[in-house]
């Protein structure tokens, strides 16, 4: 990922000298090797501190709904899967695409921090990424860890190398893979028990949830102006679970109206601070939706209709919930 | 709001989302045929099935339902054409998705109930109110706040 | 004075700390640590140097009911319905958590005073606990806190095989008196141990990437200049808004009050409330502060210029680090006082 962090560094800069963009968005160097933060770079100069890593993982798509109604063109750096998002944002006409240059670059999977503090892994001063191990420099002394033992959740069920949309692709020839898992798995394990067991097993995960709303927030198609729960007349507390049935009707909330949109981008679980496993309710929806409506990934492409916005006279009745099999 | 009235026997509250052209006006035929359906049924008239938001049904719930049941035009009659089809995908959905938290999947239903079918209306109350007397309170998505405080 | 307790009793001390009143402790539910109650089959994870949230729920919680009304013909009755407030513990707070307290305590305990919060602390002992592995993102020494012996109504060291415990106030050594079947006296050789435990966790402490955050230039003088700083804009260009660092952070102690509606009454509660949110001190007029910049900037201000000014320059941040390791976007209060520390001119 070097390399591509030295191609993004030398064709931002080109850009940005001939006048192509104005801006380049992209990550900047924190305090730790894994703490880079989305950032927009608009002098030459600055562009020393972008990097590219294993934590580059924050979605810049979503900051180009404001980023591309300012004047003059930004380059952004997307990953594969932020091209999806990219797409889908597109196709809702939430970005403007003249005002963007996009520079696809090529992913190694991005990595979790929380699974190295959960390894033990805690003091990092720094981090090697080297091939299949990354090495963490501690107080405590180093350790090497397998990438494919800390890759991110939404990793692990990769969505595939293609860049979806892209003005030019900043890549390697021999990036690094690994084996994806079916996405659909914990669903279908979910969908397998008892409904008391699918009960507790969500009380366990959705108690936890402390409506810090970041998983709205960083969501890429969470895109509305103003949100129902941030509405004080709406009736609905956006600020406190009050009880269960807030916790429930918040996260329901959520997935259903990024259902037919959501691209499964996993962004959700990513930065929920108490580790819930959102993106299973986005899956379900979209399992639901290949199963009822015929196969669809969201932000794929920037033409058609998404499927809550559109109906066959010939479509399942709701009726197929109680009717299929399972307890 | 009692739903189980103290001592007595378990009444389910059930809230039933009834578009204004056809469902509404055939639980009015059922009322003036004098069919008898539970007296524990809420109707509420929308304009359109596909008026009913998720929300809707959350909130129903919420407030101490203890089933939910959604009435609209027939495939094909809507009266907007076409908003049952799109209700039609959305509470597929929802429904599902409730079940997949492990609520108790017969307490939400769509039937399709036209102006004509006063019978269907009234049978399909009775059907449902005693699937929901079967399956008792709602536990799973109630408010503790709504329903078991004084206040 | 010093007394210990062998560590594989340690089941009975929470039995024993139980009986008489909660006990809160670090938990793991589904690998994720929190406090919560005691129970004899709770995961207790007192090796977690940080729970995702902090200590000030038992003072301050998330929610909590105030009053109650309704109406009944013409007449409103209000109703006190106030959660009961009972004698509780927590137990393995760290030092960054201990000291957060006097923080809230300036807040709520200055009149007029917050009665929901002083019966909350009345109740409360703190068991803090010393740390030995800190993790990169603490920085608790730049706001002159010590891990390695924290405060606390009583301050536990888990060394070796052995629970230390040191009771330091009269709460604490009340609580002390009352599991006194279970502790001994530590031995000379003991306070040796724990004398070379310290100066380890201490030399570690001294060696962390955020110890050398420098605090210099954030005072009431350079509000204006800090305020006006064009490195907000930057700063803040990431944030997504969402309320994570406020929620994590043992400090933030804005709340919000709002009515529920039940069908049959009202229900007032507190909640919660977060500078980053877009409904945060909305008024009749609308928002006072409309752009995430704004929302960005208050929190930091807050923190940094503002709370001190009031408070004899003490700063509202114990160093936790905990925003630092959850922001979704990795923007910290670390690196706005890098950005903003240094470029003070006077």
């Amino acid at each position: 990922m070097r390399r591509i962090r030295d191609m993004m560094r030398s064709r931002a800069g080109e850009l940005l000298r001939e006048g192509t963009v104005n801006r380049v968005l992209g990550w900047k160097n924190g305090e730790f090797y894994y703490d880079p933060n989305p950032a927009v770079f608009e002098t030459e100069e600055s562009l020393d501190g972008l990097v590219y890593n294993g934590f580059s993982a924050a979605m810049l798509s979503k900051y180009l709904i404001d980023a591309t109604k300012k004047e003059g063109r930004i380059l952004v750096f997307l990953k594969p899967c932020d091209t999806y998002s990219f797409n889908h944002l597109l196709r809702e006409h939430k970005v403007n695409r003249e005002n963007t240059y996009v520079i696809g670059v090529g992913c190694d999977g991005m990595l979790d921090i929380e699974k190295l503090r959960t390894l033990g892994v805690k003091g990092i001063k720094s981090l090697d990424e080297n091939g299949d191990d990354l090495v963490a420099h501690t107080l405590y002394g180093d350790k090497t860890l397998a990438r494919r033992d800390i890759l991110l959740e939404k990793c692990l069920s990769c969505k595939g190398s293609e860049h979806k949309v892209y003005d030019e692709l900043a890549v390697v020839d021999d990036p690094w893979q690994w084996d994806t898992l079916d996405r659909f798995a914990k669903v279908g394990e979910l969908e397998g028990m008892t409904p008391d067991e699918r009960f507790a097993f969500w009380r366990g995960e959705l108690s936890r949830c402390i409506r810090c709303n970041a998983c709205r927030n960083a969501c890429p198609v969470c895109s509305c102006l103003k949100c129902v729960f941030d509405n004080p007349r709406s009736g609905v507390q956006a600020k406190s679970n009050a009880d269960s049935f807030e916790e429930n009707m918040f996260h329901i909330i959520r997935a259903f109206h990024v259902a037919g949109r959501c691209t499964d981008c996993g962004e959700c679980s990513r930065v929920c601070p108490q580790n819930i496993p959102l993106h299973l309710l986005n899956r379900k929806f979209i399992k639901d939706i290949n199963a009822f409506y015929g196969e669809y990934q969201a932000g794929a492409d920037v033409e058609g209709k998404s499927p809550l916005t559109e109906y066959k006279t010939g479509d399942v009745e709701p009726s197929v919930v109680y009717e299929r099999g399972g307890a | 709001m009692p739903i189980n009235e103290k001592g007595g026997a378990f009444n389910p509250l059930i809230v039933a989302f009834c578009c204004n052209w056809r469902s509404y006006a055939g639980a009015d035929l059922a009322g003036s045929s004098r069919l008898n359906y539970p007296v524990n049924v809420k109707v509420i008239r929308v304009p359109c099935s596909c008026r009913v938001n998720p929300l809707f049904i959350l909130r129903a719930f919420q407030r101490g339902a203890d089933g939910v049941i959604m009435c609209g035009c027939h495939p094909g009659d809507c009266h907007y054409t076409s908003g049952n089809y799109f209700a039609r995908r959305r509470t597929a959905l929802l429904f599902s998705m409730l079940d997949f938290l492990g609520i108790e999947k017969g307490r939400t239903r769509v039937e399709w109930v036209s102006a004509a079918e006063g019978a269907k209306f009234a049978n399909t109350m009775n059907q449902f109110a005693e699937t929901i007397s079967a399956l008792g309170e709602c536990k799973r998505l109630e408010d503790i706040r709504c329903v078991e405080s004084e206040i | 004075m010093m007394l210990k307790l062998s560590k594989d009793k340690i089941g009975e001390l929470f039995q024993k700390l139980a009986s008489s009143r909660t006990l809160y402790l670090p938990i793991d539910n589904n690998g994720q640590v929190n406090f919560g109650q005691w129970t004899p089959d709770a995961v207790v994870r007192l090796d977690q140097l940080k729970t995702v949230k902090s200590a000030k729920d038992f003072f301050f919680p998330q929610t909590e009911n105030i009053v109650a009304f309704k109406r009944q013909g013409k007449d409103i009755s209000i109703i006190e319905n106030r959660d009961q407030n009972e004698p509780f513990v927590v137990f393995g707070v760290r030092g960054c958590d201990a000291r957060s307290l006097d923080i809230l305590d300036k807040v709520f305990l200055c009149d007029p005073v917050d009665s929901f919060y002083k019966a909350r602390r009345e109740n409360g002992v703190i068991v803090s606990m010393a740390c030995a592995e800190p993790e990169e993102t603490c920085f608790c020494g730049v706001f002159g806190i010590d891990a390695a012996e924290p405060q606390g109504d009583v301050t536990i060291r888990i060394i070796g095989d052995n629970l230390y415990w040191d009771g330091k106030t009269e709460k604490g050594k009340a609580l002390g008196e009352s599991v006194k079947d279970l502790l001994v006296q530590a031995t000379g050789q003991d306070l040796e141990i724990i004398k070379k435990q310290d100066e380890r966790s201490r030399e570690i402490l001294s060696m962390l990437p955020l110890g050398d955050l420098s605090l210099d230039g954030f005072e009431e003088s350079a509000l204006l200049e800090k305020f006006n700083s064009p490195l907000w804009k930057e700063l803040s260009q990431a944030c997504v808004g969402c309320g994570t660092c406020t929620y994590v952070c043992p400090t933030c102690q804005c709340y919000d009050i709002q009515d529920f509606d039940t069908g049959h009454g009202i229900q007032r509660f507190r909640c919660w409330d977060s500078c980053m949110y877009s409904d945060f001190t909305l008024m009749a007029h609308g928002n006072s502060r409309k752009s995430q910049m704004e929302r960005f900037r208050q929190r930091f201000m807050h923190k940094l210029i503002y709370y001190p000014a009031n408070n004899d320059g003490v700063y509202s941040c114990v160093g936790c680090g905990r925003c630092v390791a959850k922001c979704p976007i990795s923007m910290n209060i670390a690196k706005v006082i890098r950005a903003l520390g240094v470029s003070v001119s006077v």
